[in-house]
């Protein structure tokens, strides 16, 4: 595969990925049927279909949460195919916000942005928790267990706790479930600071989302296979129209 | 960073969630205290009979105890999908079994620590002299058992009926456990004590067999 990295202009380098031929089935039930996609570093991806159309389960096989039944997953950075896949060096590369928050309900805020950062080996954990739940508006709820707080609420720090490290492939699956006005315009400019950094963004939909005007490109899956791409130097605003059209 | 420093900052966590819910510690304590306050009604024992009896109750409790205890390790992961934020994370796959273990091993311990007392009052069983001895055993018994139920209880967190899957595939493996553990805590009830060896290397041996396999398999316990 041809070395498709770029370096972002805070000098740290971008993920990209390729899917080559990947299957998945779940017993007799095919999820995934011959996705072949190549993304480049410091792409913007909308990756839209509907329900049931294979999008999280090619986002799980991104973030390494499951194994292909068939096919490639590979990884470039700084010009370079990432091998193994399963290493920490490439995990500390990956961010991902999933259906589920990834929190923990009984520990507060500030407490589950510890752990991560501890579990990632940050450094200055001290200044850059306070600073993570400043930014997604929670800072004044930083000692509060998580099952005290609205859906909206779980939804930023869930999104706060996936960029905690400062990934360089970031997996969004349906991140804005859940979050208000407020939320998704912190959330949108959030994700417009990363594309500028060259940080290479996957995002799930199946409904219209302002953030999806941020998308370099977009790739429609349905029933598992790929439906329409625009490609790396198309335009994906069809392809958005036509989902907005939908919903 | 190192596996044990990783499950140094897991095993926090789980010894915080526990202590600030004590959803675990409360149910278990009960449930295993039920177990021996029944058995010593319906036995009434005497000092003779405790001693030959004893030891299989007091296994049987830490058994049940355990049972109730190992089954929400992993299956409380599931709620929102935490597993999936620990296995993208940086660390060993061991890390998150050690933690896990570990803190199962403090919980039994915490339950052995309420019960035995609760036991030799009830049972009229003297522990004096034997309390060194004891609590050998009962780590030993105890790392058998929160090892191999931590490892159950990966593998049936993603079952439907993980409940009645876990004692299920526990029990026939914990067999050779229970029998060391019940023959050496035997050889210290009776009159003029003295440690069978040969029960405790078991112990001992089970444990190291069960350490060793845990640490070979993690990979294939921890994902999907």
């Amino acid at each position: 595969m041809p070395a498709t990295s770029s370096t972002s202009r805070s000098g740290t380098s971008s993920v990209g990925i390729s899917f080559a031929g990947i299957e998945k089935r779940f017993g007799s039930f095919f999820a995934l049927r011959g996705i072949s996609l190549q993304i480049h570093s410091g792409e913007f991806i909308a990756l839209l279909g509907p329900n049931g159309a294979g999008k999280t389960t090619l986002l799980r096989i991104a973030a390494l949460l499951a194994a292909p039944t068939r096919g490639k997953v590979q990884y470039t950075n700084s010009e370079h195919l990432v091998q193994p896949l399963d290493t920490p060096e490439t995990k500390r590369q990956l961010g991902m916000v999933g259906h589920s928050t990834l929190l923990y309900d009984e520990l507060t805020a500030a407490e589950n942005l510890t752990l991560f950062a501890q579990l990632y080996g940050l450094g200055d954990v001290s200044v850059r928790v306070p600073n993570a739940l400043e930014t997604c508006g929670l800072g004044p709820r930083a000692r509060s267990l998580v099952r005290t707080f609205s859906r909206g609420m779980r939804q930023r720090l869930a999104i706060a706790r996936a960029l905690l490290h400062g990934p360089r492939l970031l997996l969004l699956d349906e991140p804005a479930a859940g979050l208000d006005r407020q939320g998704l315009t912190w959330f949108s400019g959030t994700l417009e600071r990363l594309r500028k950094d060259g940080c290479t963004v996957i995002m799930s939909t199946h409904a219209r989302n302002e953030s999806l005007d941020l998308a370099s490109r977009a790739v429609v899956l349905a029933a598992g296979t790929v439906q329409d791409d625009s490609g790396e130097q198309g335009d994906p605003r069809p392809l958005l129209a036509a989902l907005r059209a939908d919903a | 960073m190192s596996t044990a420093r990783s499950a140094a900052i897991l095993l926090a966590k789980e010894l915080r969630l526990e202590f600030r819910t004590r959803e675990l510690l409360s149910a278990t304590i009960v449930f295993a205290l039920v177990i021996v306050v029944l058995f010593s009604f319906a036995f009434d024992p005497t000092a003779a009979e405790s001693r030959r009896y004893g030891p299989g109750l007091l296994w049987i409790s830490f058994l049940f105890a355990g049972s109730l205890m190992l089954n929400p390790s992993f299956a409380r992961e599931r709620l929102n999908d935490t597993m999936d934020a620990l296995r993208m994370a940086p660390i060993s796959p061991f890390a998150i079994l050690s933690a896990k273990m570990l803190a199962n091993f403090i919980f039994m311990s915490l339950v052995e620590a309420v019960l035995v007392p609760v036991f030799s009052v009830l049972y009229n069983v003297s522990l004096a002299g034997v309390v060194g001895q004891l609590i050998l055993v009962l780590v030993l018994g105890t790392i058998g058992l929160t090892v191999t139920g931590t490892v159950f209880s990966a593998i049936s967190s993603h079952a439907r009926l993980r409940e009645l899957l876990l004692p299920l595939l526990l029990l026939p493996i914990l067999t050779p456990l229970l029998i060391a553990a019940v023959e050496a805590t035997a050889s210290l009830f009776v009159e003029g004590p003295e440690l069978d060896r040969t029960w405790v290397t078991l112990l001992a041996g089970f444990d190291i067999v069960f350490l060793t396999a845990s640490w070979l398999l993690c990979d294939y316990l921890i994902e999907e």
